[in-house]
């Protein structure tokens, strides 16, 4: 029941495509219909799998000389991230009720995007992996540079140059995989039983593991990312750093993780050590910044830092942490970006922290506020709020293998602690006397409401009882598919 | 014989324009004259599929084989759509003659692709060659028409020299032209250094035709001079037909002195020299193509990237990759006519074109941008599209290739998908122009008529079909590649032998 995802939202981008661009309402109840199905049917469907295997969905001969099928399944780790595309998509929606120009267009740009995320998400077969992977770039490219703002022709280029070329490698990777193991066969099992030769595992791996990992924001080819999300319109980003970059995580477990062990033990520390400069770097230069939107861009490489190091701890709990963290980033991402963008960038038409200080948002847009507080507290990864169970336990798990790498990445929390505090200081509680009073802000419009609750409530629920993730995605890596990666702790 | 109706066709043509329709309005003249050269052109596909499929005629002259019949078939489907996508009143009134000599053309390149004699390759290739020389011309109102026809005359006349004069040496080296009887009597791993001068004069000449580098010269001036059709034609059948002959010719007619490409293992032989002109035609062909503001020549060198392409499809050495190399080509072709399709009728606005007339298409006709988005994608290999599996198809095969260990050319399709993602940068250009600019002008609505917009609607919907379920030709083309017409003289096993599974 969860691969339906896939097919509402195919359905949903059609459907978009035939009505006009003038039934403006039409369009967006249409397109939250789609959106809140697809989340229905994500939650419902949850509940027909087992977390501990991969149950399959669909398996269909589709190409059968090549050994290729239509091989849709999911786990406990598929299951958490279809929920988290789930509920970013709904949440999407309601932060883009304001879009004007080409409402249709847009939201079929958007649904087409979700249909490859959910695809990839589901896919056991490498061949249709990668088809789902390659659907998604195309839409991100129309989806900025029509809709976005800053530097939005540059940024697009640039987010589906570095996306194309990292899904350039992992097709190499594939081709070569497949070559390589003696069977023509893209089944996930297959390959994962193959044995190849540990010399060829030395490349393999780090060539899948950096093309998955250029969408996942691996440093250093994370400078895609602050520029597209600035560039790209709410939603987009929303689902950019919230979703997309998943992707790119879960094809380096699910991939390059499982498919090379040995490879991967021999590159562990290079890419952990990559992983730890993300969150440190990229927390320093969020810093830094004067635009809004890039200290929410750069926080989400660091994130995602966070997650790529608790990848390579090799702990169960580790893993877990990390599978978790996914989700947890992709609802806070999602509530960061929609203040900025939606809430404060639509309204005051301006994004630098130092025009902000002066403009009494915290008086003006009371909602706002105590959104982007909780989403700050969240981001800086508060107890109550899910950022904190992710994070401390991949900090747990890798204290047990790279120890060092643990303590360094507690500075890089430190650091995030300061950037959310100076960015919450300077929009909303800042005491610098309004220069410009503002006439009139826009309130906070009923569906901004209730997109911000839908997120608020889902990180808030899981850092109160983290159990529910917890058990779809512990059994997971139990699963023989992850034996040689998840050391039993 | 199919070939026989296309003549035959092709003069009745001739006779209805100056006979029967001569007094018509011009348009209705051209379209009436355009649909008949189809149906001459299904017909022709029917009888191919009704024929015998195991005939060798006269040693290698007239071959039929499963594999023969579908590319011919491929070849005439691709000449139908050329025939349909623009009347050829906009640029003639010579309806009869242009599309009689379209016919001819196709006839010419059936025949190279129903042979395995070379001479009787290199008069099927002077047919068609010398056919789209003339086709390349026939816009006497503009002069690039006639400057693109000249260049692409001079240069197709050096390379066919180039041709004959190694077909000659191989000839005095095997003393047939057949080529399993080259094969037999070339059979020493020792590569002669006549040979080997007569394999890169035979690559050159060959290469002209399918605009390799550094062969290409001819292609972006005869891609912008050329009117629709002919332009159409010359990207997309006689690509088809080039690659297929070339296939044939090395791997069936010089299986001993393939040499190999692999990564620090090569050995002398025609595998390395295709692999140089792959990496070249990859390389020069995306990033010439960067700086292009005109769509015809942007495609132009495009299709010498593709053409590197499908090259490592050559480089597989096995049934599979003649597998890849047909579907490759045919899809490749089917979305290449479509963006001819399109230009035709954006220029029939405009003139001369340049990309930033085709800002704000999505508004003018949101239908033939959508068509253009879809023709456009699958060029830049984009799944579920044709042009994605074509290109992962030709890299399976060739990192499966029976000449070198497994994986051994990895470096070449590491090349090469450096290079389709670079193309991704031009392609995104021409979609950005339909998409993402406002044209100026309030958009007047590109009126197309329906027919039009069926033919390109039908070329849309098979670049979609044939992405999503390959198998359709895929299935008949593996298993046509395995099947080797036997030889009418009794050369034994050894030619089996000569050519790996």
């Amino acid at each position: 029941m969860l691969h339906w995802t896939i097919y509402i939202c195919f359905a949903g981008a059609f459907l978009m495509m035939c009505l006009p661009g003038t039934r403006v309402s039409l369009v967006r109840f249409l397109a939250l219909l789609t959106s809140a199905l697809a989340l229905v049917v994500a939650l419902m469907g949850v509940t027909k799998i087992q977390p501990g295997s991969a149950t399959t969905l669909v398996k269909a001969d589709w190409i059968p000389s090549l050994g290729i099928s239509y091989y849709l399944a999911a786990d406990g780790i598929s299951a958490t991230l279809v929920i988290l595309t789930g509920i970013a998509a709904v949440a999407g929606v309601l932060f883009s009720w304001n879009v004007e120009k080409r409402p249709n267009q847009f939201f079929a740009f958007y649904f087409l995007l979700l249909g490859g995320v959910f695809g990839v998400f589901l896919s056991f077969d490498l061949f249709l992996l990668f088809v789902f992977y390659e659907i998604a770039i195309i839409p991100k490219y129309f989806l900025i540079s029509i809709w976005g703002s800053t530097n939005k022709e540059y940024g697009a280029m640039k987010l589906a140059l570095y996306s194309f070329v990292g899904s350039g490698m992992v097709l190499v990777g594939l081709l070569a995989t497949v070559a390589l193991s003696g069977t023509t066969s893209f089944d996930l099992f297959t390959l994962a039983s193959a044995k190849f030769s540990v010399e060829s595992q030395r490349w393999l791996f780090p060539l899948v593991f950096v093309g998955f990992g250029i969408l996942a924001g691996l440093w250093p080819f994370h400078t895609w990312a602050p520029t597209g999300h600035v560039a790209a319109p709410t939603a987009v980003s929303m689902m950019l750093a919230g979703v997309v970059m998943k992707l790119g995580a879960y094809g380096a477990l699910r991939v390059a993780m499982v498919l090379f062990p040995q490879g991967l033990k021999a590159w562990q520390h290079v890419f952990a050590g990559l992983a730890l400069i993300a969150i440190i770097y990229a927390a320093a230069v969020a810093l830094t910044q004067n635009d809004f939107k890039f200290v929410i861009g750069y926080s989400s490489v660091s994130h995602m830092g966070f997650v790529l190091l608790g990848l390579m701890s090799l702990t169960a709990l580790g893993l877990t942490g990390a599978v978790v963290q996914m989700f947890s980033h992709g609802i806070i991402a999602g509530l960061l970006f929609a203040v900025v963008g939606r809430m404060v960038y639509d309204r005051a038409h301006s994004r630098e922290l130092s025009f902000l200080q002066g403009s009494g948002l915290g008086k003006a847009l009371p909602f706002a506020a105590i959104t982007f507080l909780l989403a700050a507290l969240a981001s800086m990864g508060f107890p109550g709020f899910s950022g904190f169970i992710a994070e401390v336990s991949i900090l747990l798990g890798t204290w047990r293998t790279l120890p060092v790498y643990a303590i360094t990445a507690g500075i890089g929390i430190l650091i995030g602690v300061a950037f959310m505090l100076r960015a919450l200081q300077r929009t909303f509680y800042s005491d610098v006397p309004a220069v410009e009073t503002h006439e009139l802000l826009n309130p906070i419009t009923l569906p901004e409401k209730l997109g911000a609750l839908l997120l608020l409530s889902s990180t808030i629920l899981i850092g109160i009882y983290p159990k529910l993730l917890f058990d779809l995605v512990g059994p997971a890596f139990q699963q023989p598919l992850f034996h040689s990666i998840a050391a039993t702790s | 014989m199919p070939e026989a109706i296309m003549v035959l066709g092709g003069i009745l043509v001739l006779f209805l324009d100056q006979g029967l329709v001569k007094s018509w309005p011009l348009r209705k003249r051209s379209v009436a004259v355009s649909i008949l050269a189809a149906i001459i052109s299904v017909l022709a596909i029917v009888w191919i599929a009704a024929q015998a499929q195991d005939v060798n005629w006269l040693n290698g002259t007239y071959v039929l084989s499963p594999m023969t019949a579908i590319v011919k078939q491929f070849v005439i489907v691709l000449t139908v759509f050329t025939l349909l996508i623009a009347p050829a009143d906009k640029f003639t009134k010579h309806l009869g003659e242009y599309y009689s000599l379209l016919l001819f053309g196709t006839v010419g390149l059936m025949a190279m692709v129903s042979t395995e004699d070379l001479l009787v390759a290199f008069i099927g290739l002077e047919t068609a060659s010398l056919t789209l020389y003339l086709l390349t011309a026939f816009n006497k109102h503009n002069i690039t028409s006639a400057e693109a026809a000249l260049k692409y005359f001079l240069f197709g006349s050096a390379s066919a020299a180039f041709t004959l004069f190694g077909i000659s040496l191989i000839f005095g080296l095997a003393g047939s032209t057949n080529f399993n009887a080259i094969a037999l009597v070339l059979r020493s791993d020792t590569l002669d250094p006549l040979l080997l001068l007569a394999i890169v004069m035979t690559v050159i000449g060959f290469g002209f035709k399918i605009a390799a580098v550094p062969m290409h010269l001819w292609a972006p001036d005869a891609y912008q001079g050329a009117p629709i059709p002919s332009a159409a034609l010359i990207a997309s059948g006689s690509k088809l037909a080039s690659f297929f002959l070339f296939a044939k010719f090395f791997i069936y007619g010089l299986p001993h002195q393939v040499g190999s490409a692999a990564w620090k293992a090569t050995a002398s032989g025609w595998m390395p020299a295709l692999a140089i002109l792959a990496l070249a035609s990859v390389g020069f062909g995306n990033l010439v193509a960067i700086s292009q503001s005109n769509l015809r020549r942007l495609l132009a060198y495009s299709a010498i990237a593709h053409g590197g392409y499908a090259l490592l499809g050559i480089m597989a050495f096995n049934g599979r990759g003649f597998a890849a190399i047909v579907y490759y080509m045919f899809t490749y072709g089917l979305a290449v006519v479509g963006i001819f399709g399109v230009i035709g009728l954006v220029e029939s606005k405009h003139g001369m074109i340049k990309l930033e007339d085709f800002a704000g298409l999505s508004r003018r006709s949101p239908l033939i941008a959508g068509f253009l988005m879809i023709f456009v994608l699958s060029l830049a290999g984009i799944p579920p599209l044709a042009g994605f599996f074509g290109k992962f198809y030709v890299f399976l095969a060739a990192l499966q290739s029976s000449a070198t260990k497994p994986a051994g050319l990895l470096w070449l399709v590491i090349a090469a998908v450096a290079g389709s993602a670079v193309s991704l940068y031009y392609y995104l250009q021409i979609l950005k122009q339909t998409y993402v600019v406002d044209a100026e002008e309030t958009g007047e609505r590109l009126s197309v008529a329906w027919p039009q917009t069926a033919v390109l609607g039908v070329l849309a919907a098979a670049v979609i079909v044939f992405g999503c379920f390959p198998d359709l030709i895929l299935n008949p083309l593996e298993s046509a590649a395995n099947h080797r017409t036997a030889p009418s003289r009794d050369p034994g096993s050894q030619i089996t032998a000569a050519f790996p599974k």
